[in-house]
């Protein structure tokens, strides 16, 4: 459970420091008349919906958090044999990159009130994710057809089972980005797609991270990273 | 004392407001007013219609228990499989469709808009959304009732191998597969409005609102709804890896073994794995249902003493640190389970340690009720009797809480009765407190008060004469999920003559419940008419223009804050409470929108 444990960590310093931010030592019995809470002030320039996709990351975060952690506690027991990591997930992972960086590109045209740059941008971030998801089902393929099942043993299953929650989430944003692509595409306005672009943009970088974590993990390189963990634990 | 305040404050003039208004979503038809509604009090509504109904079942299904319990051989219709069905269905539906919905989706949605002074929710539509997979998610635990096989038997916990295997009911059937549906689905139901409940405190508080002068009620719901947020996906993870070892053959919490003398397809799983995810989402959900009722409970006795809480910001940082802690104690479950002793110690502290911030609680609440004008109404004896229950609860917590103790009586009726005491009869009694306390606002028309008070003072004694005897029928080792215990040594006949007790006091608690719910449908018909603020309550939702809040929740303009929740009783003032959006003497009242 380390990962997990890790992860809630970071969600606690995050808190922590949100709530530092919060004046929690006010004495509100002592205090009448409108405070006009700058910082918090502050935090309300920041669109609703931008604060709901973060506490949404962090839900998504958990969950994955705490499949890392199934995964690493499973790995523990001497009969682990993790399999063979097809080099198509490295052209896949390539793509991912390019998803994001797409969508990156997207944003600062968004910004800059670039029409044809948006479009562009969200078909190339749109086209290489469906790539990478085809990419990912391929990569199922040649493991099944090399003897991979996914019964065949529980390294097997984790691998299926994490690269289809991944995709999953990945085909989620899909729904959304090409909603906000169709929207540019009909020709609306681009300061009322600017929100829409970053959400996905910020989606697509948070599961960018999430795979290259995964891929360190299912790979094995991350293994001596989690020997170190377990290694400081006892 | 009293200069500190016009000091440091002096009235002046406001500048206008940068709250922005919202814009609401407003409904065309009868459908979208009152089912498919977008609005957070009428999903409010439903949600907690839903919980109540689906909790009636659970009540009968603990008749039942209690039936076989206290007479063992009488009722021949509950055969060994069906009291497994019983208890499993039971306590997930306690615990998980009934106390979490209520408290989240019940009173979060209805309070959490009306006491930050907001119009409705962030992100009303997917609040409507979570409504109806909450209400598919119990429809498909519902259906597992009627699917071959009846539902499963696993016990609430769903330990594997077991729960998917052939000796247990629904295991090789379809009822685990749509128990785990369920939950799956309840989890993404309860995201969609967590995440509603979360940012509508962080985004949609009025002016004024700063976090410290929250009413309680809603830190409570906002730390449980963060805490479950990140809770839950544990409980998500460990039902889709239990599904896909039920219907895809993998083994991820499977290891090999022999069923019924055939070696079955699973092999190299790791059950203890379950457990952890488990527990992980386990633990943290006592809380989720304790935070809420901690912060009703401290506005009852503060509304109904006419007493500011006593160290308010005491109670926040406790909630906050009792959120925090609850993660950290999850494998003081799984003592039992041959973890490593270090691991015990460790767990048992961090569990003792929780002591410390609830404890503070009480005290807290005790010291608001000091000296205070009580009114001993009805949300108030509710209000009261959760205290020392939830004491009495938290007294054998710290029992169980020490791996040595705990060995002993794992798996007996006083674990039973201890989570039943702390996280079954407390907060319902809040449940109830809660909704005598806001039902005039919700309907508009007062409950019968007679009636009320029957429902209180059999409930209350009746909860006792349930669970009390069960902790000394636990500590003569009575063991929890038998069906029938039969001539065992070590149970002497005083004991069974305490579960025929125990079980003629649950049946008549149970029938207290449908006075309640006769009350409720009465009330709504027949009752007095309720002022707007029967209470002389201070915070926002007392304050709305009409009652019930309309479409909107406040006329025109948003309420401005000028003061914490808690001004009961302030010397000098000419009412023995300020209301939250009341202007300091010299200051004239503002709209949030200049």
């Amino acid at each position: 459970m380390t990962a997990i444990v890790l992860f809630m960590t970071a969600i606690a310093a995050i808190a922590a420091w949100w709530l530092s931010q919060q004046r929690l030592a006010d004495k509100p019995w002592l205090e009448q008349g409108v405070i006009d809470d700058h910082r918090s002030v502050r935090a309300s320039s920041l669109p609703a919906a931008k604060i709901g996709l973060g506490v949404f990351l962090a839900v998504v975060g958990s969950l994955f958090a705490l499949f890392v952690s199934a995964y690493t506690m499973r790995m523990e027991l001497v009969d682990w044999r993790a399999l063979p990591v097809p080099p198509l997930l490295w052209f896949n992972t390539a793509v991912l990159i390019l998803s994001s960086g797409a969508l990156q590109w997207a944003q600062g045209a968004a910004r800059r009130d670039d029409r044809d740059d948006v479009l562009t941008g969200l078909m190339a971030g749109s086209i290489s994710a469906l790539i990478f998801l085809i990419g990912q089902l391929l990569a199922w393929r040649q493991l099944d057809a090399a003897g991979y099942f996914l019964t065949a043993n529980p390294a097997n299953a984790f691998f299926y089972l994490i690269t289809a929650t991944h995709g999953l989430h990945l085909l989620g944003g899909l729904v959304a980005l090409g909603r906000t692509t169709a929207k540019a595409w009909r020709g609306v306005e681009i300061p009322r797609l600017r929100l829409s672009v970053e959400l996905c943009t910020m989606y697509w970088h948070f599961l960018l991270l999430v795979w290259l974590i995964l891929l360190a993990l299912l790979t094995g390189w991350a293994d001596d990273f989690v020997a170190l963990c377990r290694q400081l634990l006892t | 004392m009293v200069d500190v305040l016009s000091d440091t404050n002096p009235p002046t003039a406001i500048p206008p407001a940068e709250v922005a208004d919202v814009e609401l979503y407003h409904p065309k038809s009868w459908w979208t007013t009152y089912v498919f509604s977008q609005d957070a009090k009428v999903i409010a509504v439903q949600y907690s219609l839903t919980a109540l109904a689906i909790g009636m079942v659970a009540l009968v299904l603990s008749w039942l228990m209690r039936l076989q319990l206290g007479f063992p051989g009488t009722f021949s219709f509950i055969d060994p499989n069906m009291y497994l069905q019983f208890i499993t269905m039971h306590g997930m539906i306690m615990v998980i469709y009934l106390l979490t919905a209520l408290f989240l989706g019940g009173f979060g949605n209805y309070l959490i808009p009306l006491m930050v002074g907001a119009r409705d929710m962030v992100f009303p539509y997917v609040n409507m959304l979570s409504y109806w997979v909450y209400l598919l998610a119990v429809l498909v635990l519902v259906a597992s009732f009627f699917v071959p096989g009846g539902p499963t038997g696993a016990g609430w916990t769903l330990y594997p191998p077991q729960a998917i295997l052939q000796g247990t009911p629904g295991g090789n059937e379809p009822g685990i597969i749509l128990m785990l549906l369920s939950l799956i689905l309840f989890i993404i139901g309860f995201t969609m409005g967590g995440l509603n409940y979360v940012v509508t405190v962080l985004q949609g508080r009025t002016r004024g609102m700063t976090l410290m002068r929250m009413p309680l009620t809603v830190w409570g719901i906002f730390t449980a709804t963060v805490m479950a947020l990140l809770a839950f996906p544990a409980l998500f993870v460990a039902s889709v890896m239990m599904l896909l070892d039920r219907l895809l053959g993998t083994s991820f919490f499977m290891p090999m073994l022999v069923e019924m003398g055939n070696l079955t397809k699973y092999g190299g799983g790791s059950p203890l794995l379950f457990q952890h995810l488990f527990w992980f989402f386990g633990h943290p959900e006592v809380y989720i249902v304790a935070l809420p009722a901690f912060g009703i409970v401290s506005d009852l006795i503060s509304t109904h003493a006419r007493k500011n809480i006593f160290g308010y910001r005491m109670m926040v940082w406790a909630i906050v640190a009792i959120g925090a802690l609850s993660f950290i104690v999850w494998a003081h479950h799984m003592y039992v389970s041959g973890m490593h002793p270090k691991f015990g110690f460790f767990f048992a502290t961090t569990t003792l340690i929780i002591a410390i911030p609830t404890a503070i609680k009480v005290y807290n609440w005790v010291l608001t009720l000091w000296r205070g004008d009580i009114h001993l109404t009805v949300p108030m004896l509710f209000a009261l009797a959760f205290i020392i229950t939830f004491v009495n609860g938290g007294l054998t917590g710290l029992f169980l809480g020490n791996v040595v103790v705990d060995v002993p009586l794992s798996d007996t009726m006083f674990v039973v009765a201890h989570f039943h005491m702390v996280m079954g009869v407390a907060p319902i009694l809040v449940v109830f407190g809660g909704i005598y306390h806001w039902y005039p606002k919700v309907t508009g028309r007062m409950y019968n008060d007679a009636l009320g008070k029957f429902h209180f003072w059999v409930t209350f004694l009746g909860a006792y004469a349930v669970f009390f005897p069960m902790h000394y029928v636990g500590l003569l080792g009575m063991p929890r999920r038998y069906h029938d215990i039969g001539d065992t040594s070590f149970i002497p006949a005083s004991a069974h003559d305490l579960n025929a007790f125990m079980s003629i006091a649950a049946l008549i608690v149970g029938f207290a419940q449908l006075v309640f719910v006769y009350n409720l449908a009465w009330s709504l018909f027949r009752g007095e008419k309720a002022s707007g603020n029967p209470w002389g309550g201070t915070s926002l939702e007392w304050q709305t223009p009409q009652t019930p809040p309309g479409h909107g929740n406040w006329g025109k303009e948003l309420p401005v804050v000028y003061r914490w929740a808690y001004d009961y009783s302030v010397p000098g003032a000419p009412k023995d409470f300020i209301p939250q959006n009341e202007p300091p003497a010299g200051m004239a009242a503002q709209g949030a929108r200049a």
